[in-house]
């Protein structure tokens, strides 16, 4: 019956989890204070913040694990306060340093939750065995759990989302302690989640990785959303511009000529021969065009792409340094 | 308003999950192996005891169960001091595991509900105890038509499987109990501190507090004490306040119902027991009776701190 639902709701664009003004209230002060966000079928979204913001508070709210103090969101449909089986069974939840039964090995550990979840059993093993090859831990499948790397059991517990076939995988701090390699294969996984058409949520705060895989991205700022967009919005929105390129360069007026490219918001001159360009596109042809006309020497020519890191930096570093009330 | 779905879905799996889990452990191992050596030793006692004067008693079997030989107490009174042990082992970390090992979120994220998980890992611990303790009375019964060689009776058999029911409700008492701390106290450690305190308060030191207290409440009349006779009002409270340990209530059970010629478990006047025939066993519909408010303080000792801890862990935070 919830298959006939979901194709009903296929046709138009759907906002697959909806919050309107969410709050969480521990005592008097809010963890999480009148958040709005819709996030549609298909995206990966990033729940962006320092520890402490509310991600994980407001994952929890998602999924009908911690009550809610006021406000209201729906996921797929369903409110998680009121129909929390519905959500849990349609929603993959893998959280923050996941744990498993040490004891019992990969299959045993997806053998458990795929009984909680009510597979019959053929089903059950064809799911495993299949979600265990995706992420790579079918030749361990049958060691103890104990024995698994922090990569190894992170993947474990997408494999788990995997068995789930869920529609939205949320995952918290999924790559945090991963070293380099893992966190590659993990984020790669996560694409390939993206492209069977799952949501994704995702908190994080790796920016780096987050950038690299989000659709959209929220930053959390003690308990409320200081922004919400793609990194190319929210770049021109904090920084100003989307593209900063920097010039190295010998020759006579070239800040001038730089200046009139169009496209080119502002002309900074950082040493007699540096300059660096804001721009709403990459002006990096037009730049080396002009450095040549002039008959420069052009020997540097540099793109900084928006990066997550800068929005970051620069709307955390906006906090009033003298306002500590509200510092979570 | 109404939760959608079943309270009770998953219990199944939780259920079997945790009682593999249970039985497979070294912990369990070892308590039952304390429990099944110190019992063994007791009932070879009795057993040694009983083989002397086989002829005269009929009810040779539950002997087997009360009888006690001077250096070792009887095979129940033993019972009765270790169960609550295994009960407290098996329960002391069914909750705050869950959280330290980082599993709790992750399993309460798949659709059952909380109540699933607490009641399913609760009658887990009850059916591995309810094991153990079906075996060792089959090992009693066993070891009884061995070594005695006189079949038991059919009223035999019937106190001696209340026996078994009783002594499953007391563990219940007991796992309850730990569960609830378990849910309380974040440190699996702590828990099972507090767990044990608790049980050598209630089976070693209560004992030996509440006559003094009862003292402390109506002290001893030096005329009942002339004639060397407890005074009424202070044996009254004593019994009373020892009534508040699990101990002493499965303790007062287990006399009705394994010695068929207990007639009463408190004190009585004299023109109560006018014309009763002294020694003669009562019918085991009667000892149930004497033994039933015990068994009832039992089971709403479990069913008051089940509730208790399922109120709590329904309002636990489920993040570390």
């Amino acid at each position: 019956m919830s298959e006939q639902q979901n194709n009903s709701a296929a046709t138009r664009p759907e906002t697959v989890i909806a919050a309107r003004d969410l709050t969480k209230r521990y005592g008097k002060t809010s963890v999480v204070d009148a958040i709005n966000f819709d996030i549609a079928k298909g995206e990966v979204f990033g729940l962006l913040g320092p520890n402490g913001a509310g991600k994980t508070t407001t994952i929890l709210m998602m999924l009908g694990l911690t009550e809610i103090s006021a406000g209201r969101v729906s996921v797929l449909g369903f409110d998680p306060a009121r129909q929390p089986l519905q959500v849990k069974r349609r929603v993959g939840y893998l959280p923050d340093a996941v744990g498993f039964y040490d004891h019992l090995t990969a299959v045993e550990n997806l053998a458990y939750v795929a009984k909680l979840i009510g597979l019959p059993m053929a089903e059950r093993s064809r799911r495993i065995a299949a979600a265990l090859t995706r992420v790579r831990l079918l030749d361990v499948a049958d060691k103890r759990v104990a024995t698994f790397s922090r990569g190894m059991r992170q993947r474990l517990g997408l494999a788990e989302i995997i068995v789930k076939r869920a529609e939205i995988a949320i995952l918290d701090e999924p790559t945090s302690g991963l070293d380099p390699q893992a966190t590659i294969e993990f984020l790669d996984l996560i694409r390939e989640l993206k492209a069977e058409g799952v949501t994704v949520l995702l908190s994080s705060h790796m920016l780096d990785q987050v950038q690299r895989v989000c659709d959209r991205v929220a930053l959390f700022r003690a308990g409320k959303i200081a922004l919400m967009g793609s990194v190319a919005e929210l770049s021109v929105q904090v920084l100003g511009a989307g593209f900063v390129v920097e010039v190295e360069a010998d020759g006579a007026g070239i800040a001038r000529r730089l200046a009139a490219i169009p496209g080119v918001g502002n002309v900074e001159t950082l040493a007699d021969d540096r300059f660096r360009m804001t721009a709403d596109r990459d002006v990096r042809a037009d730049a080396a065009r002009a450095v040549v006309a002039s008959n420069g020497a052009l020997r540097r020519l540099s793109v900084d792409e928006p990066s997550l890191e800068a929005i970051y930096a620069r709307t955390f570093q906006a906090t009033p340094s003298g306002g500590v009330r509200d510092a979570a | 308003m109404r939760r959608e779905g079943s309270a009770f879905q998953g219990v199944g799996a939780v259920f079997v999950k945790e009682l593999s889990d249970n039985i497979s452990s070294v912990r369990m191992l070892m308590l039952q192996l304390l429990i099944v050596l110190t019992a063994m030793a007791a009932l070879y006692e009795a057993i040694a005891a009983l083989r002397q004067n086989t002829a005269e008693d009929p009810f040779l079997l539950l002997r087997l169960f009360t009888v006690s030989q001077v250096p070792l107490p009887s095979f129940v009174a033993i019972l009765g001091f270790l169960i609550p042990l295994m009960a407290i082992g098996l329960g002391f970390d069914l909750i705050n595991s869950e959280h330290n090992r980082r599993t709790l979120s992750r399993i309460l994220a798949q659709p059952i509900y909380r109540d699933a998980l607490l009641l399913g890992k609760y009658l887990a611990g009850l059916a591995t105890i309810a094991i153990s303790l079906t075996a060792l009375w089959l090992l009693v019964i066993g070891l009884g038509l061995i070594f005695l060689g006189v079949p038991p009776g059919g009223d035999e058999i019937a106190r001696s499987l209340a026996f078994l029911v009783i002594a499953i409700f007391y563990a219940g008492v007991w796992l309850s109990l730990a569960m609830l701390l378990s849910i309380v106290f974040r440190s699996p450690a702590t828990a099972a501190l507090v767990a044990l305190g608790l049980w050598l308060f209630l089976t070693v030191l209560w004992p030996m507090l509440a006559p003094a207290i009862a003292q402390a409440i109506v002290p001893p009349d030096p005329r009942f004490a002339a004639l060397g006779l407890d005074t009424p009002g202070t044996a009254i409270w004593t019994q009373l306040l020892q009534r508040f340990s699990p101990n002493d209530l499965f303790g007062e059970a287990m006399l009705a119902v394994l010695s068929p010629t207990t007639r009463t478990l408190g004190p009585v006047f004299l023109d109560q027991i006018r014309g009763a025939v002294m020694g003669a066993p009562l019918p085991f519909g009667q000892s149930v009776m004497i033994a039933w408010p015990q068994t009832v303080g039992l089971i709403a000792c479990t069913i008051v701190l089940f509730v208790a801890g399922y109120v709590l862990f329904q309002r636990q935070e489920v993040r570390a």
